[in-house]
């Protein structure tokens, strides 16, 4: 029960997925089958919350080290999920819009949710450049390639790229930085990644075959029995 | 707590207090609910000051912008999954009468119990938070695994493998037009044929060095390990590219954020 019956659902689902795209009358089944992904990934994001408040109030009642914090995070929790999923604070009926302006739903994500976001995805900025700083040596030859295509697509992207190499002659603008990087991106950077896409697609396509077959089980965990 | 910390701590709260004070003054006319306004332009500033205030080092507001910002994201997204999925596809499909709740189209069919499915397994993965019976949310667990390898299989076969093997087999040699053309034309526009024979050979190279380079099965010597090392370096201009592309990323971001703080929070104008 533990171990067959997941191992008999993932072999009958993936298969039926891949028989049903060379049998016509299955067709549909794939899309059925997505939305029937994303309505468990629904009851998945409701276990993460419930699995949040759990882990929260844990270490709030056992006092444990940065226990304050867990405050902030369940009352952040709470008044997001009053606003998003129980509607306080969103003017109209059931039907309307949760992104709504002025609804409470869009005030927390407008002044909360997006600041917090886009700047800790901006701080990674520092933190790149920092790396860069360590990794951009030019100490060997593939070392120096890598920074000078970087080099020049951040060059090419901006005003500083256009005015190095304005001077440069429209018939040879293939020598202006801007042109150079938009060649990089579409040529050399197009085989690279078209490379590593090829390699990818085979590697998804036998981890596939290894779970339905039933040879990779590590998603099941430990648990034998 | 030190009393350092708690005397910065008074120190921040007297200054967003000074700063929802000057804000809401500058508003004060200009907007209805300026007072609001005010505390959430503050609010936010605070909050992506905080989060840059881990630059110095780790730090009680940098701690509680990140416990807030995990907080408000699960609801966020827990919020968005009902709304959008469970109201928007699921209701409509299962019950006529929650869907007059929830004031959603009902969409009627004969096989709609199927959708009960999901629902069952859904709750299946609830089962998740029990320890005794926290086994059973393997059964939805492995209906995700098999759904995502099924789905997968016949996608990355078509779009990562064929067509990417399909585009890459582009003509070498473009149809001769005359020489004036040909030599003439260097600006990269993919007219000019001299510049689409550099670009497909370079594709059609990089692509081939790129995969001989993964083919670990043979040893990487003689013309395999020059194509090999070639190879290599298509990779290297390849994440070049995707690094400088990431940090422009990166970096526009912080200008908004940086854009934010000085103009709608401070009121410059920029």
């Amino acid at each position: 029960m533990k171990r067959n019956v997941p191992l008999a659902i993932t072999f009958i689902v993936g298969a039926v997925l891949i028989f049903s795209v060379f049998i016509p009358p299955m067709e549909n089944w794939g899309e059925d089958f997505t939305l029937f992904f994303d309505i468990i990934a629904v009851f998945a994001f409701f276990l993460g919350g419930g699995n949040l408040l759990r882990v929260h109030l844990t270490k709030l009642s056992r006092r444990k080290q940065d226990w304050p914090y867990s405050i902030v995070t369940i009352m952040g929790f709470l008044l997001m999920l009053a606003a998003g999923l129980f509607r306080i604070g969103n003017p109209g009926d059931i039907n309307a819009s949760l992104t709504e302006q002025g609804s409470l739903f869009q005030t927390i994500y407008d002044s909360v949710f997006v600041p917090l976001g886009s700047t800790m995805y901006a701080l990674l900025a520092f933190f790149v450049a920092s790396a860069s700083y360590r990794a951009f040596r030019a100490k060997n030859r593939e070392a120096t390639i890598l920074l000078v295509a970087a080099f020049i697509i951040l060059l090419g992207r901006t005003p500083l790229g256009t005015i190095v190499t304005g001077w440069v002659p429209e018939s040879f603008s293939i020598l202006q930085i801007p042109n150079l990087a938009i060649w990089i991106m579409n040529s050399p950077n197009l085989a690279g990644q078209r490379a590593i896409m090829i390699g990818i697609g085979l590697g998804v396509v036998s981890m596939s075959l290894r779970l339905i077959l039933g040879i990779e089980r590590t998603y099941l965990g430990g648990d034998d029995k | 707590m030190k009393k350092t910390t708690l005397i910065i701590m008074a120190g921040v709260t007297v200054l967003f207090l000074l700063s929802w004070i000057i804000k809401a003054l500058a508003l004060e006319g200009m907007q209805e609910d300026y007072i609001k306004k005010a505390f959430l332009v503050t609010f936010s500033a605070f909050l992506t000051l905080s989060i840059l205030s881990f630059l110095y080092r780790d730090n009680p507001f940098y701690k509680f912008a990140e416990h807030l910002f995990v907080g408000v994201s699960a609801a966020f997204w827990m919020s968005m999954g009902f709304w959008s999925t469970i109201v928007g596809n699921l209701i409509p499909r299962l019950s006529q009468n929650l869907s007059v709740f929830f004031k959603v189209h009902y969409i009627p069919g004969d096989f709609n119990f199927r959708f009960y499915i999901p629902v069952i397994l859904g709750l299946l993965l609830l089962m998740r938070l029990s320890r005794n019976y926290g086994w059973i949310s393997r059964w939805s667990l492995a209906f995700i695994v098999g759904t995502t390898a099924g789905l997968n299989f016949i996608r990355y076969l078509r779009s990562d493998f064929i067509k990417q093997i399909s585009a890459t087999f582009v003509p070498l040699l473009v149809d001769w037009q005359g020489t004036g053309h040909f030599f003439s034309n260097l600006d990269l526009s993919a007219s000019g044929q001299l510049v689409m024979m550099l670009a497909n050979w370079t594709i059609f190279l990089g692509v081939m060095s790129g995969i001989i380079y993964f083919f670990f099965s043979k040893e990487h010597t003689g013309m395999f390990g020059r194509a090999s090392r070639f190879g290599i370096w298509v990779l290297m201009i390849t994440f070049g590219a995707s690094f400088g592309y990431t940090v422009m990323g990166r970096i526009s971001l912080l200008v908004g954020r940086i854009t934010f703080l000085f103009r709608d929070w401070l009121g410059f104008n920029i």
